[in-house]
């Protein structure tokens, strides 16, 4: 569904990634790990056109990406480390919006959809609650409600729990569960790894811009073959 | 000392007319300046560099010179050069909300740099075109941010809109001066002049603390 060719981008003379190829499949769900400054972020970001990428190539469903932005965005929902929800908008309207603005769909029926969205994401009460009335995880959970009412295909989590209180990253995570066993393509930048471990079908491990592992998560961490790999892993776990 | 109001009264009704004239200049000078300060503003966080220089430049030379200098141009030196005799009243207008534009372009700047680029991300992967996103996303939680700085601007213009008395506008100020003129007593109606000023901004200041707090109830 994805294919990623030889990537580079730079900031400045700072060169963050540093030629990653891989492909992601229809309904495979990807975590990307690594240690921070690894280029996780950016890579995840380059999927979306948040970033431009200098060389190599993105293909989704065989078209370069750079060809198509707006309808490229509509496949592709993302969900952010801070949350960025519209703080002026209340929850049902956060998710109500691009529905409305950008599918062009009547406003009953996209707060029919919200209100279902919202449901599965377990906020049905706080549909007319602003978003600074919310925990964290409220807040996540509803910008993954925001990001699914455009009916996206695939989905892009940059460390979606990195900003929470250790409380409330369960609530977050079932409800990333919950998607997976849907079948949702998802590409998870995150530092959760006994949740990497337990959801993905395949372990992307980064490096210094580099893609250093990419392997099933039982092979990937009970044994890693890099000694990169091996020394985060004792870092972290 | 020795004030006599008992005078004034047949002139107050006057005087008061020009509230009228005054308002009618501000709200016109406020809506004009608002729009083209937006326009201003977006040419300045805008990515073509034409039009940021040219904002950059506008701004730069508008706050750069004496008002009274501008309106004097635009009043008697525009019909100098092309004929065209646009009023007192209109040279003002324009004057003030050419003016303004410049002020307010850069506190609208300002507030937009100040919403967090996270939510233009949100709204980019969310496949919204920068239009709507400006519109409905930025601009929104800009303003709410901006309002103080707004409002402030607003009463700088509602009081020094007493100089477009110099090119003979019959303002309020215009209107003090000629019945102090006529009946050859300044005090009382300078007064008077005052305190309508006063009121005006008070209502201003009022209106822009209700507005503050309508904005404040997503927090």
């Amino acid at each position: 569904m994805i294919d990623v060719q030889g990537l580079r981008k730079s900031f400045g003379s700072n060169e963050v990634l540093k030629g990653i190829s891989t492909s992601i499949k229809k309904g495979e769900v990807i975590a990307v790990i690594g240690p921070s400054g690894s280029g996780k972020s950016t890579f995840l970001r380059c999927l979306n056109l948040l970033e431009t990428h200098d060389e190599g190539s993105i293909l989704v469903e065989g078209k370069d990406i750079n060809d198509m932005e707006l309808h490229l965005r509509k496949k592709i929902g993302m969900v952010f480390q801070h949350f960025n929800l519209f703080p002026h908008l209340t929850v049902l309207e956060n998710v109500t919006f691009a529905p409305q603005q950008v599918l062009k769909i009547s406003k009953s029926e996209a707060e029919r959809e919200a209100l279902d969205l919202l449901k599965t994401v377990g906020l049905s009460d706080k549909a007319n609650s602003y978003p600074s009335n919310l925990s964290g995880g409220q807040k996540q959970r509803v910008a993954i409600a925001r990001a699914l009412a455009m009916k996206p295909e695939v989905m892009l989590f940059d460390e979606p729990t990195s900003a929470l209180d250790p409380e409330m990253v369960k609530e977050v995570l079932q409800v990333m569960k919950n998607l997976v066993k849907l079948g949702m393509t998802m590409v998870i930048v995150t530092h959760e790894m006994g949740f990497a471990k337990e959801v993905a079908d395949r372990v992307l491990f980064m490096d210094d811009g580099k893609l250093v592992e990419d392997q099933e998560p039982a092979i990937f961490f009970e044994n890693p073959s890099t000694d990169r790999a091996k020394a985060f892993l004792e870092k972290v776990l | 000392m020795n004030l006599d109001f008992a005078q004034l009264v047949p002139s107050i009704p006057y005087i008061l007319y020009g509230i009228w004239v005054t308002l009618q200049f501000v709200a016109v000078s406020l809506v004009l300046g608002f729009i083209w300060g937006t326009v201003l503003s977006l040419f300045k966080i805008g990515k073509i560099k034409i039009l940021r220089w040219f904002a950059d430049a506008y701004t730069s030379v508008f706050r750069g010179t004496p008002l009274i200098l501008q309106m004097l141009l635009i009043y008697y030196a525009v019909p100098q050069l092309t004929g065209v005799d646009i009023g007192a009243f209109s040279a003002g207008v324009l004057t003030f909300a050419l003016n303004s534009a410049a002020y307010i372009s850069e506190i609208i700047r300002a507030g937009i740099n100040a919403v967090d680029k996270g939510q233009k991300e949100a709204a980019m992967a969310l496949g919204v075109p920068y239009r709507t996103m400006m519109l409905k996303i930025i601009l929104p939680q800009a303003f709410k941010n901006i309002l103080p700085a707004l409002m402030n601007e607003f009463i700088t213009l509602t009081k020094e809109s007493a100089i477009v008395s110099v090119i003979g506008a019959l303002d309020i100020m215009r209107r003090a001066q000629i019945v102090g003129a006529s009946n050859y007593r300044f005090f009382e109606p300078l007064l008077l002049a005052g305190l309508v000023y006063y009121l005006l901004v008070m209502m201003l200041t009022l209106a822009g603390r209700v507005m503050e707090r309508r904005l404040a109830k997503s927090d």
